[in-house]
């Protein structure tokens, strides 16, 4: 139902990012249409945070290049990339815990009023506007006034998904958004994906989730130990194989480690060996 | 598990989720409440041991606020950056190094200085102070080093600058004389001035601390700059993450103290007519205390300019009441020691109140 055709709005070719020794990311390539939804999915330590720091201005990318709207792009700052209207939700949130919800809400993007000297923040602005893309959210606060030290982890998350769709403009990149969420609230911020890709927004959603991430993505990038271990359109992956993608390479994994410690110990006679291999054996990737 | 969920989808315009909180209560949760409630017990204090000394009297009160004023304008910019999370060490350095500045300028070519008018004076302290907040901040920014650190250091070089420099030109370290030099009357009128009520002087300079008050209150409580001070120093990452130019927050903030420190400088040297080189010595660690007793954590990101104006008020009360009290001035230190920790206890209490109103 997406013109395929369409340009990129977002791209990232063979993008590296090393901590000193560590390789982060190595060659990834990904993208977003405007009004699609892109998936990135990987275990824990696969990438998938650092891929979208550098997507948000906050890491410099060791190597690659960077494209918005078809022209190369080089962020110093967080603030380049909000000033083109591409939104974070960082997975720690970036909330500041002593600040009330609606001065969180609009950190680094203060509504202004007056000139010059007078220049100062529209607090009621702020305040009316916080509470009402809270409300849109299905969350109804009590005190915008309320540090956002004193609220649930989930109304946390809340705020901070509220922020970044207000704020995105163009691109929305959402990192485990619904990992602390209950059943209920995360149908809820899949709705906002859905909601903003209906707006024409190019949404980058990070999870580890599979079945979060079927019903709304247009494409999914699985990133494994900093790679891009497979790059699907939906008409090309059916959910089956998108789950047992990430089960199956998580199994894997722990199925080789465990087949290394047998061996090592392979001198012993197998003692009462480890009958707990019940899960589905893995065929091919 | 955090489902309380409302019954009703009544979006309820008053929410049954919040209480009515009082006016008490509300007051209790500001950061500078500690401070007004520790300066009236230390008056208070002082009222009943000191009272056949007259500390109940205009000429006591003048002589509190006019100590209270300086020390109140150096903390209220040590506020401001202590709320973005970071220390200036070198602000009393920087009263000397400006003092200095403005009387090597204006005494006489002759005796070492360079004869200049005080206006141009005025403006190479206040030129050499931004410059030395700007260097304080850039440092901190990028090396990362503990802000502490570095300005430990600037603390030394520009006191060991003022002294060093005024002694080669001048072979002294004190300079007077300031009121012969042109263009002094119109700094008088700015800075020197005393305003006589009920038979005591009280200086122009608490008129420039409420004033500079009012204004940082209205900074960091109405303004863009306010809410990054607040978000800099709450959470560094989390503030940049979402555009907060935190670098560039964190250097004006190193330059508004320095300005501070040039402030002081230029107001003593005119009341006094002269500077030594070693004025504002121990001022950092004053101005420090007066924050922190004023409520501003020192972790930064809470804090207020009306705490520190209260904490700079109970430090002079209580300097002012030993002297009055007549107990020898070498007990002062154990009397700041005590009101520090006090205060401290007492805020936390406060703040621990507010997280969980
Ligand atoms: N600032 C950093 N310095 C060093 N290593 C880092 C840094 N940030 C991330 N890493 C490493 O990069 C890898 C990927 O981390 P991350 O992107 O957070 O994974 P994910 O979000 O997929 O769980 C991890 O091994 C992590 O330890
Ligand atoms: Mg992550």
């Amino acid at each position: 139902m997406t013109t395929a055709t369409e340009n990129p709005l977002l791209e990232i070719r063979k993008i590296s990012k090393f901590f000193g020794s560590v390789i982060a990311l190595q060659d990834v390539s990904a993208f977003v249409r405007a009004g699609e939804v892109t998936c990135l999915l990987g275990d824990n330590g696969a990438g998938k945070s650092t891929l979208i720091k550098v997507l948000a201005g906050v890491h410099k990318p060791t190597d690659g290049s960077y494209f918005f709207e078809g022209r190369e792009m080089d962020f110093d700052s967080p603030r380049d990339a909000l000033d083109l209207g591409i939104a974070t939700v960082y997975q720690d949130l970036a909330m500041i815990p002593l600040m009330s919800i609606w001065r969180n809400f609009f950190l680094g993007s203060e509504p202004t009023r007056g000139f010059g000297p007078f220049k100062r923040y529209d607090v009621d602005f702020a305040k009316d506007t916080t509470r009402k893309e809270m409300g849109k959210m299905g969350i109804d606060i009590r005190d915008p006034d309320q540090p956002v030290g004193t609220l649930s982890g989930g109304e946390r998350q809340s705020v901070a998904i509220a922020r970044a769709v207000y704020f995105g403009a163009k691109v929305l990149i959402l990192d485990e958004p619904t990992a602390a969420l209950g059943v209920k609230q995360a149908g809820t911020v899949l709705k906002y994906i859905v909601q903003a890709k209906n707006r024409g927004i190019g949404v980058i959603f990070i999870t580890h989730n599979p079945h979060h991430a079927y019903p709304v993505g247009d494409h999914f990038v699985v990133l494994r130990r900093g790679q891009v271990y497979g790059d699907f359109t939906k008409e090309e992956i059916p959910l089956e194989q998108l789950v047992q993608m990430m089960a199956g390479g998580a199994d894997l994994e722990v199925l080789q480690h465990e087949l290394e410690t047998e061996l090592r110990r392979g001198a012993e006679p197998a003692a009462e060996g480890a009958a707990a291999d019940d899960g589905p054996s893995p065929e091919d990737g | 598990m955090a489902t309380t969920a409302p019954p009703a989808e009544a979006p309820a315009p008053s929410d049954e989720r919040v209480r009515k909180v009082g006016l008490v209560q509300r007051l209790l949760v500001l950061p500078g409440t500690g401070a007004v409630l520790i300066t009236i017990i230390i008056w208070v204090f002082f009222a009943a041991v000191a009272n056949s000394n007259n500390f109940v009297s205009t000429a006591a009160t003048a002589a509190i606020l006019n100590r209270a004023a300086p020390l109140g304008i150096l903390a209220i910019a040590v506020a401001l950056l202590m709320i973005a999370g970071e220390f200036d060490l070198s602000i009393g350095s920087i009263v000397g190094f400006a003092s200095m500045a403005i009387m090597l300028a204006v005494t006489e070519s002759g005796a070492g200085g360079f004869g200049w008018p005080l206006w141009a004076g005025a403006l190479l302290a206040l030129a050499i102070a931004l410059l030395a907040g700007f260097f304080n901040g850039l440092l901190v920014v990028w090396t990362r080093l503990p802000s502490f650190i570095v300005t430990l250091g600037s603390l030394f070089i520009l006191r060991g600058l003022a002294i060093a420099i005024t002694r080669q030109r001048t072979n002294r370290t004190q300079l007077g004389n300031l009121d012969e030099v042109s263009g002094f009357g119109f700094f008088d009128g700015l800075f020197g001035t005393e305003f006589t009520i009920g038979g005591a002087g009280f200086d122009v300079a608490i008129l420039w601390w409420v004033g500079l008050v009012a204004i940082a209150t209205w900074i960091l409580l109405r303004t863009q700059w306010g809410n990054w001070i607040f978000g800099t120093g709450g959470a560094q990452e989390s503030a940049r993450n979402v555009g907060v130019p935190v670098a560039r927050v964190k250097v004006l903030l190193f330059m508004t103290t320095a300005f501070a420190g040039f402030m002081v400088a230029l107001i003593q040297a005119v009341q006094f007519t002269g500077a030594d080189a070693l004025r504002g010595r121990l001022q950092e660690f004053n101005a420090i205390i007066a924050v922190v007793v004023g409520g501003t954590l020192l972790t930064g990101g809470y804090g207020s300019a009306v705490g520190a104006l209260f904490g700079a008020l109970a430090f002079a009360t209580l300097q002012q009441g030993v002297v009055i009290w007549g107990v020898d001035a070498d007990w002062f230190q154990v009397f700041v020691g005590g009101l520090l920790v006090v205060a401290v206890v007492f805020n936390n209490y406060i703040r621990q109140r507010a997280a969980r109103r």
